[in-house]
């Protein structure tokens, strides 16, 4: 500990002691932040987890992008000079007018045009010999022998970015090696995507495991380079959504070049591929790779350049959001992600000041957050004296308990079994388990669509009138009487069988675990016990879970959606019939199909937003909730804390390229650090005196005992 | 002795090879590898062609350890035991299930896991060692008495106890040193003081109690009797006579875990964010990654066998009487 605080002395210079960043960073505009997970994929076609969108979205810029302020979500261009352009064509091949009827759409063509004068990071794939050849393909011996990270390639280049590096892409979409797992919804909509999986697959195995594809010397029917900055894309039929998939890393540009640099011998060995080290044209590139410990990401400096939104809702305008309106972004140098897997120290280094904003644990809550008298929100005296800030946003997630409808309990389309579902949807107190088990941060969900999405309407037209009442200007649960009355009539009065008289006994399959896992299944089978239900919970892991979903096993079961993009056909899609989980491993766990609804979804999913789209929405609506297919749970609200140093901070899991807005008050940071972690050095000195006053009697007691005679020894131990 | 450690070496082969057996049962009783593709795939739009991909190109299509629809020798090579077997045993560990290079991330993590485990390891030996001679000269005395209470309440507290409450009252309340993290160079030191100092204080307790038996055993012995009577002084007695003459039954216990520091601890790993070994097999444990938990599993076998080795060497070298026939 002494030389710990020696070396705290030595490197600390105007740090504080237990600053855990080196002293060069001090005062430098850089973010701190934290990741629990390591990252598994950078690879853009292959990256689709939350873990890795906090890195990847910085690094790769999509043809487009959310807009930082706008709610409801809306989409501008990102390295697209302007909004793809849409041709629709009917059967005969003949161009339709605008608002055509999605039946007559035969196909559709996305037309994009690419910002010229985009140039990639620099990289020692760009980078060119003397002669003006590729520096490092094929790879020199001696530097991949010294390499162990791609900073360590002395030479680096750069080039434009052009329309072929999207195609390539969307090639590489259909590689055999990659497993995209976006492929096989895309191989459905982009014309000869399957037909080149094929044609890959072929080549992969006559080539080898280690070969290189040249994807150039591949077809793919359904895409095609117009010139140096134009590409189209050819849509089966039509598919609004394709414009959300094109904010995602999956539609981003990849370069031949890359691609062709990371498929040398010697390279994947050491970590040397598109997975590991990306290569993009956004404002950051990954300069530090290691999951284990942290990821450093910093300004790129060929960005193309870009200003801070000006556009804001009223509430922004009033939370100082708009401030930087039309200044340059991005405005953090570097962002610095350590890996935090235990809760405690990474909520203490928050407090310290060591990370420039965290998320919320239960362990926390009370700590942090304060509820008033009317269920408000706001933050503890503790934090506001830090000047932390509490940003509160819903989460566009839905967490549900599903039904199977294929168990012979509580499934198929009989009125017993619906009632049946219903009864339990009332019974299980949805505003009790997130008051309890959530500390608020929740709202009821009336159907599958959560708020902020196309679909989703606040009030009485909102509600689900299966379950709620509207009263006095709010739903309320129906009474355990109204659900008795439904056990009842679906053959189970005072929850047993009419017929048997055995008790009804409903099982359900959860994956959770931990501290909160007891009482979660306490409450549970205290709501069930509110209609003379028994419940059983079968524990099992994620895998487990699958399985029996798969099979078609599980009884009830609960489970959660996270948006991929904010549209009302990302929600419903998980209740389509021909998505059914046991008949085509589908997304639709439940297994629920309904024609009529199957046939709205159809229908929805192809409309723009619109008061016809929302008419469907409504139906959809009517019919999931006279069905009952899910308890429909809760909306996730994301309670997220930051230092008042950190600007510009806009909650919004839709939008996840978000650091190249953030801005720091970095003289504030490091002066509010050293005030908040002085070192206390006296408990030292009172520990070394303790320490002394401990040892002196002993060696007092030595030295006594080593001169004392064998007579007065021998009278001591007599 | 070559002929003796020639033979241990080749016991040592029906070990591995058991131990190699035994994990890969384990593994594969509570995962399938349709599991392994979906925890690698994600969880969201896996299709089964997916996974099936996904288990061809890592070999895990094939059944596991017996192939009826091969012939002749094939019926057992032609498995996934057999092909994720072989290769290990010529320290060839091959990729992890996300493609990275086993052997490296180890050479990688080795480092940062030594840093604190040596250290530690090293300190507390010194620790208990001297503290355990302590009590023995102060036996039947009040210190004794309240040393060995002391001992018995360290030992009763969760280890998980020292690093929460060290964390919080060295680095939260005290500011002396990071909560968490890893640094290199000069500023190890910076990172390492905690978990080493608290990873000490949790051994304090059981180990001190441990060697304190020992060192009582040995100074009842009549050559203590006899040191004593010529008038060594009772430092030069615990520490030349006592210590050393107890030394076989302390190297059986320490000798053997030398090896196993490679491996990291799993606990500080995690709570002060050290990327070392330890965490490395966690996270390979829950991302069920078969690849790092089978290298990890059988690199901690190895150097389990080659600590025992070195404990038997070790023996001859404080005891003349032991010799390897």
């Amino acid at each position: 500990m002494c030389a710990a605080v020696l070396c705290g002395v030595l490197s600390g210079c105007g740090n504080a002691w237990n600053d855990p960043y080196p002293a060069a960073e001090s005062g430098q505009n850089i973010l701190y932040s934290a990741f629990v997970n390591r990252p598994k994929h950078f690879d853009p076609v292959q990256s689709y987890s939350e873990d890795e969108a906090t890195f990847l979205y910085q690094i790769y810029e999509p043809p487009l992008q959310y807009h930082y302020l706008q709610r409801p979500y809306a989409l501008i261009p990102g390295a697209a000079a302007q909004m793809p352009v849409l041709y629709r064509y009917g059967k005969d091949g003949v161009l339709l007018p605008d608002g055509a009827a999605a039946a007559d759409v035969a196909h559709t063509v996305y037309e994009i045009r690419v910002r010229p004068g985009v140039r990639y990071q620099p990289h020692p794939a760009f980078a060119k010999d003397a002669s003006g050849r590729p520096a490092y393909v094929p790879m020199p011996a001696a530097a991949l022998e010294v390499a162990t990270a791609i900073p360590d390639f002395p030479l680096v280049g750069s080039r434009e970015l052009i329309a072929e590096d999207f195609v390539y892409q969307l090639k590489r979409l259909a590689h055999p090696r990659l497993h995209s797992p976006i492929f096989e919804l895309m191989r459905g909509y982009i014309r000869g995507l399957s037909g080149l999986h094929e044609a890959l697959a072929a080549a992969a195995e006559k080539a080898g495991p280690d070969a290189w594809l040249d994807l150039d010397e591949f077809v793919l029917d359904g895409v095609e380079v117009v010139d140096r900055y134009t590409y189209r894309i050819r849509v089966e039929g039509t598919y609004p959504q394709l414009s959300y998939w094109m904010t995602m890393p999956f539609f981003a540009p990849v370069p031949r070049e890359v691609d062709r640099f990371y498929a040398q011998p010697g390279m994947a060995e050491k970590n040397l591929t598109l997975d590991w080290w990306p290569v993009g044209t956004g404002p950051y590139m990954l300069v530090e790779n290691d999951p284990n410990a942290r990821m450093v990401l910093a300004r790129n400096p060929n960005y193309r350049g870009e200003t801070y939104p000006c556009e804001a809702g009223d509430d922004d305008v009033a939370a100082g959001m708009v401030a930087d309106c039309g200044k340059a972004i991005p405005f953090i140098d570097r962002a610095v992600f350590s890996r935090e897997k235990e809760g405690i120290p990474y909520w203490n280094k928050f407090l310290q000041g060591y990370y420039d904003a965290s998320g919320l644990s239960s362990d926390n809550f009370d700590q942090a957050v304060q509820m008033g008298g009317e269920g408000e929100v706001g933050l503890s005296d503790e934090m506001r004296a830090q000047g932390i800030e509490l940003i509160t946003s819903v989460s566009p997630t839905v967490m549900y308990l599903g039904f199977n409808m294929l168990d012979p309990v509580v499934g198929g389309t009989s009125e017993a079994a619906r009632k049946l579902r219903l009864a339990l949807s009332i019974a299980i107190d949805e505003e009790e388990f997130i008051s309890v088990f959530l500390n608020g941060r929740g709202s009821p969900a009336m159907h599958p669509v959560p708020p902020g999405i196309f679909g989703h309407e606040p009030g009485e037209a909102g509600i689900n009138p299966m379950v709620y009442d509207w009263i006095n200007g709010a739903p309320v649960r129906k009474s355990v009487d109204v659900a008795r009355k439904l056990l009842a009539e679906a053959g189970y009065p005072g929850g047993r069988d009419v017929n048997t008289g055995a008790p009804l006994v409903i099982h359900l399959d959860t994956t959770s675990s931990g501290m909160g896992q007891k009482s979660y299944v306490n409450w549970l089978t205290k709501q069930l016990r509110k209609i003379d239900l028994q419940l059983v919970v079968r524990d099992s892991d994620w895998n487990r879970l699958q399985d029996k979903l798969r099979k078609g096993n599980a009884q009830m079961f609960f489970l959660g959606w996270n948006a991929d993009y904010p549209d009302p056909e990302n929600f419903y899609f998980l209740l389509y019939g021909p998505q059914g989980r046991v008949a085509t491993q589908g997304e639709n766990a439940s297994n629920y199909q309904n024609a009529e609804f199957d046939r709205l979804f159809e229908a929805m999913k192809v409309m723009s937003n619109g008061p016809e789209r929302l008419s469907i929405i409504r139906k959809m609506n009517r019919i999931l909730q006279h069905d009952a297919p899910w308890i429909w749970g809760f909306h996730q609200k994301a309670f997220v804390l930051q230092h008042g140093w950190l600007k510009n901070r806009k909650p919004g899991a839709i939008v996840r390229n978000t650091l190249k807005y953030q801005r720091i008050d970095t003289v504030q940071r490091s002066e509010k650090r050293l005030a908040w972690n002085r070192p206390v050095i006296w408990p030292l000195g009172l520990m070394a005196g303790l320490l002394v006053l401990m040892i002196w009697p002993m060696v007092r007691r030595y030295r006594q005992h080593e001169r004392q005679t064998v007579r007065v020894a021998d009278a001591a131990e007599g | 002795m070559w002929a003796y450690l020639v033979r241990r070496l080749l016991y040592a082969l029906p070990i591995l090879m058991g131990v190699n057996l035994l994990t890969f049962a384990l593994f594969f009783v509570v995962n399938t590898p349709d599991d392994m593709a979906r925890m690698q795939l994600g969880v969201k739009r896996v299709t089964p062609e997916a996974i099936e991909r996904w288990k061809v190109e890592r070999g895990y299509d094939k059944p596991l350890f017996f192939n009826e629809s091969a012939e002749g020798g094939g019926q057992l090579t032609d498995t996934v035991f057999f092909d994720k077997s072989l290769r290990m045993f010529v320290f060839d560990f091959g990729a992890a299930d996300d493609g990275r290079d086993i052997a490296r991330e180890i050479q990688q993590r080795m480092g940062p896991s030594l840093a604190i485990a040596l250290p530690t390891f090293v300190l507390g030996l010194f620790v208990t060692v001297s503290f355990a001679l302590m009590l023995v000269f102060f036996r039947a005395t009040p210190l004794d008495f309240w040393g060995v209470v002391m001992c018995v309440a360290m030992m009763s507290i969760s280890s998980l106890f020292y690093i929460i409450g060290g964390q919080w009252l060295i680095s939260k309340v005290w500011h002396l040193v990071p909560i968490s993290g890893y640094g290199g160079g000069l500023d190890a030191p910076r990172f390492l003081a905690l978990p080493v100092v608290l990873g000490v204080i949790g051994g304090i307790g059981s180990s001190t109690r441990w060697y304190r038996t020992i060192f009582l055993e040995e100074i009842s012995r009549d050559y203590v009797r006899t040191a004593r009577a010529k008038g060594v002084s009772e430092l030069t007695v615990l520490f030349r006579h006592v210590l050393k003459n107890a030394m076989i039954p302390i190297l059986t216990g320490v000798v053997v875990v030398i090896p196993l520091l490679f491996m990291g601890s799993l606990i500080i790993e995690s709570f002060f964010g050290i990327p070392g070994l330890g965490s490395y097999t966690i996270d390979a444990i829950q991302a069920q990654d078969f690849a790092v938990v089978r290298a990890m599993v059988f690199i901690g076998s190895v150097l389990y066998i080659v600590g025992l080795i070195l404990t038997d060497l070790s023996y001859t070298l404080v005891d003349p009487r032991v010799r390897f026939e």
